[in-house]
């Protein structure tokens, strides 16, 4: 780890204040990412800015047919929530299948989502329920958020503040994961919402995208079934030593039909 | 039986201050005036140094010095670490052994290797000037495929060696082999990967190296198996006489074979404290330094040939391996393939033939050594595979097979082809109870409830052998204590295993004193004149009876003073080792032992050189042991995503007699679980450019807890003859029997589609693929 000045800031403002006051400074959520890139001296800030003690970025809250969870809600606390499970029970279920203990304690929704690891398991279910990302300056729809690998809309001094999950009808995830991170190599959030079906995958491409052949699909049926004969094509898609764009493909279509399954 | 003695499940007294945070390793120790040192590696598989500049480094803030290999060099010291294996070729020449460089002068073989020691004021200052020295690599063609190393076209790693082939080993009757294999009803071939692991203890690899200058003698604290094994080579590398030298081991989170060589980063450490008369630390990193560095195990393959007579009887083996090295041959490397493996290779079949060929590749990848089962695992892994393919292709059922072909207890002891002499054991018994116990007979129902479930169910069977192995000696010496405490001075090196409970319980059944007035004393050189150190299984058997002998001696010269305390005749005196008391024959007087050994310091002693009733032994091995057993594994596989899910393991053992079942148990779900480890998910790859793809646990895939069922493990106690305890040794068994059981019943699960076989590890992508090609999964409901 390379030297840094370290800040803990009690406002959004005072964030904003920080991070645009510094030559190159990077906010720090849970620090499950930030803080291995720093070790590893992959990554050498001017400033990092701890949001752990702004008020307003903690807390989960339902705001009329909305879920509102802070930037600053661990994995653990959304996977722990009664409210959550409540209101959304598949975004539940999704939390509490991130990592491990140690990392639900630790890693944050806006954290996640600012990284945008193509292998996260928030970002499906960000796409799939049609969330809003919103910041310290605006709000942004989720089938604008995603634009590539580790890449997002925000800008470079933008900050998160909170998630807005509108209420599905129902929704479910399943997830493949990878043996030894834990991470999704395939995810699938399958929705069914006020304004049509929505099918996200995470872990397959560089970044979460939907399947609108699914989504057309699961509207004419919403059963497994109906998903059967579909398939993906494997040109784009990840490939590693875990899983080849094939297998990928192939799982796409088997985890969106456990994902129907498990709809909730 | 006393309440602490042999045979009881006592809790693991070491225990306590492992998990209550208060264990002491090696990285804890911080001594005054510390230095801190970092290894700068290369990233490159395989490059010439064309120039190291290190002025900018060493100017740095902080910096005490950057070493380099030509500092080293003109030290006049060797630059290289040793290899005790002698090699010979099958043809009679000798082997090339290119041994493990220190810090590298002019090449670089592996991704890893040691390029400049950077020693600061503080880790992070090391860090910061290591940034600083300027290396030009001039990339070479890579050699990283084991297959592939020997063949022409394929750059060397060494230009000395070529071919890569280090060596080119074999034993056994070629021309009666291949006779048999001729003239057999039936030959079944196999060709298989072992794959590559690291080993991954939870604690890295450390130490601290201490210099006196005044009495010109290094002491080096580090995580070993046994540090007396270090003292040569240590000594060797500095230029300093062996007395000089003292290797001290603190506690020792996990070693499997790894943390029992001496390695490059323990000996710049010892250099530069000298250069510098400061302590200097070193603690590897996990990705960066562990994957890296330190060696891996495994990593072969292997073609055989198993042949057999109309009646499916076993009459000839023929064995030809491809043995990767790495890019260094490394302390015991050479050994494990081939003497080591060989002890085991007929498994537990009377093999009238044998053959086994060993070429030991070197490639520009990180060196590999023993790594727990080290031969064993492979040599059982091959076997095991190839019983399981024959009983398929004979249509015989694969118990049966076996039964037919088990060396008979009747038969005991039983010299076997590969030249080893198995003194006991009942394999039909223990694969009897073994089946009785998994509900063998129930698996047909237990198939079909998985099939209306979509999931495949197979079941795997692996008898395995093993044989312990290592120095053939260890010493013990009993002390009694000012403070009324008795303490065992030994050898060995407990780096996880209760040692601290078993050899207790060892002492308190033969001198009856308090279990916890009990003192374990391991881990300095300089307490004993040698050390065997912890692995191949031989810890208690070697140590455990070395403290048995010394034992006896106690009792002798008990004998000795309570005869003086009583004023009676010794042969008058006897010992009940219950109560731990010396009585006079036929009266009511007696004393403890503790006090007896109190009084006796100041009692005239035995002999010249007695002090009280302090004693030692030494325990000579001249036949090491065999523990056997059966493992049973059903798995259920999830054929849309390819998961295998192990549902049910039946471990079925033989370590002769069993001092504490507790930790029996526990190192056998270890083990257990390592190999499940093999199969399932662990795998060392390189790409072709000798890049190490899976090189941090975001890729390197460990088993975990929820990986594994709850096991069922027994023991069927047959004593070992080849020791007055009868035992056979456990800490390996585990890793050598579970992966053919469960890559067994994985290729029964898949069998109908017409898989044979399946490699290490049994990855959901590798078992997908092998159902795809034969497209024709059963469908999910
Ligand atoms: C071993 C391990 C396993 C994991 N497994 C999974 C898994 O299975 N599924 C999964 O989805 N994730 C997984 N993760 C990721 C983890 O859950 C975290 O979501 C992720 O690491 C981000 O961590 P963090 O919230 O602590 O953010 P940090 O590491 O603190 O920050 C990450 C990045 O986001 C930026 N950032 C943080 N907060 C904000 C904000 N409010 N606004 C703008 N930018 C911000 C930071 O500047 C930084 O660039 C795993 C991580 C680890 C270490």
């Amino acid at each position: 780890m390379y030297a840094f000045e370290f800040h803990r800031p009690s406002s959004v403002a005072d964030a904003i204040a920080a991070l645009k006051a510094a030559s190159d400074g990077k906010l720090m959520a849970g620090g499950q990412t930030l803080i291995p890139t720093l070790k590893q001296r992959l990554a050498q800030p001017s400033d990092v800015i701890d949001l752990g003690g702004i008020k307003e970025l903690h807390g989960i809250r339902q705001d009329g047919n909305s879920l509102v969870i802070g930037a600053m809600a661990k994995h653990g606390e959304v996977a722990g929530s009664d409210l959550v499970k409540s209101v959304i029970p598949g975004l539940h279920e999704l939390a509490g299948l991130i990592g491990d203990p140690q990392v639900r304690n630790r890693g944050t929704i806006g954290g996640s989502l600012a990284n945008s690891d193509p292998a996260a398991d928030y970002p499906a279910a960000v796409l799939a329920l049609n969330a809003t990302i919103k910041t310290d300056r605006r709000s942004i729809a989720a089938d604008d958020y995603f634009t590539g690998l580790f890449q997002t809309a925000l800008a470079d001094d933008e900050l998160i503040t909170a998630i807005s999950f509108p209420r599905p009808e129902a929704c479910g995830y399943a997830k493949f994961r990878n043996p030894a991170s834990r991470y999704a190599i395939v995810g699938v959030m399958v929705a069914r919402t006020g304004g049509g079906v929505r099918v996200a995958v995470t872990g397959a491409g560089p970044c979460a995208f939907r399947l609108p052949d699914f989504e057309r699909a699961l509207a004419g049926s919403f059963s497994a079934d109906a998903l059967a004969g579909l398939s993906v094509s494997p040109s784009g898609l990840n490939s590693d030593m875990h899983a080849s764009a094939e297998y990928r493909a192939h799982l796409v279509r088997v985890m969106a039909q456990r994902a129907v399954k498990a709809v909730r | 039986m006393t309440k602490f003695g042999v045979g009881q499940s006592i809790r693991r007294v070491e225990d306590q201050r492992f998990i209550t945070g208060s264990g002491r390793y090696t990285d804890d120790i911080n001594l005054a005036g510390q230095a801190y040192g970092y290894v700068l590696r290369s990233p490159e598989a395989h490059a010439r140094i064309a120039s190291i500049d290190v002025s900018a480094a060493k100017a740095a803030p902080g910096v005490l010095a950057v070493i380099t290999g030509q500092d080293i060099v003109a030290g006049g010291s060797g630059n290289t670490l040793p290899c005790l294996i002698p090699m010979e070729n099958r043809d009679g020449s000798a082997a090339k052994l290119p041994l493990r460089v220190v810090l590298c002068t002019d090449r670089v073989r592996h991704v890893g290797d040691h390029v400049a020691f950077i020693v600061a004021e503080s880790l992070s200052a090391a860090k910061d000037a290591a940034e600083l020295v300027q290396v030009d690599y001039d990339s070479l063609p890579v050699a990283a495929d084991t297959e592939q190393a020997e063949q022409a076209g394929q750059p060397l790693v060494h230009d000395a060696v070529p071919a890569n082939l280090s060596f080119d080993w074999e034993f056994g009757k070629r021309p009666a082999t291949e006779q048999a294999l001729a003239g057999a009803a039936h030959v079944t071939t196999l060709k298989l990967v072992n794959n590559r692991l690291i080993a991954n203890p939870m604690e890295p690899r450390a130490c601290v190296a201490e210099y006196d200058a005044g009495g010109d003698a290094l002491t080096l604290h580090a995580c070993t198996q046994g540090g007396h094994l270090w003292v040569d080579p240590v000594a060797a590398f500095m230029g300093m006489p062996r007395e000089k030298i003292r290797v001290l081991t603190p506690d020792v989170g996990g070693g499997f074979g790894m943390k029992a060589m001496i390695y490059p980063e323990y000996a710049m450490a010892a250099w530069a404290a000298r250069q510098l008369k400061r302590p200097v630390k070193w603690t590897a990193e996990r990705s960066s330094d562990g994957f890296l560095s330190d060696v891996m195990g495994r990593d072969h393959v292997t073609v055989a040939k198993l042949g057999f007579d109309a009646d499916h009887k076993i009459v000839g083996m023929e064995v030809m391996t491809w043995a990767n090295m790495g890019a260094y041959i490394n302390l015991f490397a050479p050994f494990i393939p081939t003497g080591a493996a060989l002890k085991v290779l007929p498994g537990v079949y009377d093999v009238k033939n044998l053959v086994y060929r060993v070429k030991g590749v070197l490639t520009n990848t990180t060196p590999v050594d023993a790594y727990r089962g080290a031969g064993r695992p492979e040599a059982i892994y091959l076997m095991e595979r190839l019983m399981d393919q024959a009983a398929r292709e004979l249509g015989q059922d694969p118990t049966e097979l076996r039964r037919r072909n088990f060396i008979t207890a009747a038969a005991m002891p039983f010299q076997t082809a590969a030249g080893e002499r198995y003194d006991s054991g009942d394999f039909a018994k223990v694969m009897d109870t073994a089946l009785e116990a998994s509900g063998w007979s129930g698996f047909a129902s237990r198939k079909a409830a998985s099939e209306r479930r979509g999931l495949r169910r197979g079941r795997g069977m692996s008898y395995y052998i093993e044989s312990t192995m290592g120095d053939p000696q260890e010493m013990a010496r009993i002390l009694f204590m000012e403070d009324g405490t008795v303490g065992v001075v030994v050898g060995t090196q407990s780096n996880g295993q209760g040692h601290e409970t078993a050899y207790v319980q060892v002492l308190v059944d033969r001198l009856g004193v308090p279990f916890d007035k009990v003192k374990i004393l391991q881990g300095d050189s300089a307490s004993l004149p040698f050390g065997g150190g912890t692995g191949g299984s031989r810890s208690l058997t070697a140590a455990g009876w070395a403290i048995r002998d010394a034992s006896e001696v106690v009792i002798e010269r008990g004998k000795h003073y309570a005869a003086r305390e009583f004023e009676a005749a010794a042969a008058d005196i006897e010992f009940s080792r219950a109560e731990g008391s010396f009585k006079v024959v036929g009266t009511d007087r007696q004393i403890g032992i503790l006090e007896l050994a109190a009084k006796a310091r100041a009692m005239p002693a035995p002999a010249e050189g007695v002090a009280g009733m302090d004693a030692e032994a030494t325990a000579k091995i001249d036949q090491w042991t065999f523990p056997n057993g059966c493992h049973l594994a059903e798995v259920e596989i999830d054929p849309e995503t390819g998961v295998t899910t192990i549902d049910r393991y039946i471990a079925v053992d033989d370590f002769g007699v069993v001092v504490n079942p507790m930790l029996v148990a526990g190192q056998v779900h270890g083990g257990v679980v390592q190999g499940i480890g093999q199969a399932l998910y662990e795998h060392a790859v390189y790409d072709e450019f000798g890049q190490l793809v899976s090189g941090s646990f975001m890729d390197y895939c460990m088993p975990r807890a929820d990986n594994v069922p709850a096991m069922e493990v027994r023991t069927v106690e047959i004593p070992c003859k080849n020791n007055p305890m009868g035992i056979k040794g456990c800490g390996e068994a585990g890793s050598v029997a579970s992966p053919a059981a469960v890559i067994n019943a994985i290729i029964d699960a898949l069998a109908d589609l017409g898989v044979t076989a399946v490699d290490m590890p049994a990855t959901p992508l590798r078992i997908w693929q092998l159902i795809q090609e034969r497209r024709q999964p059963i469908a999910a409901e």
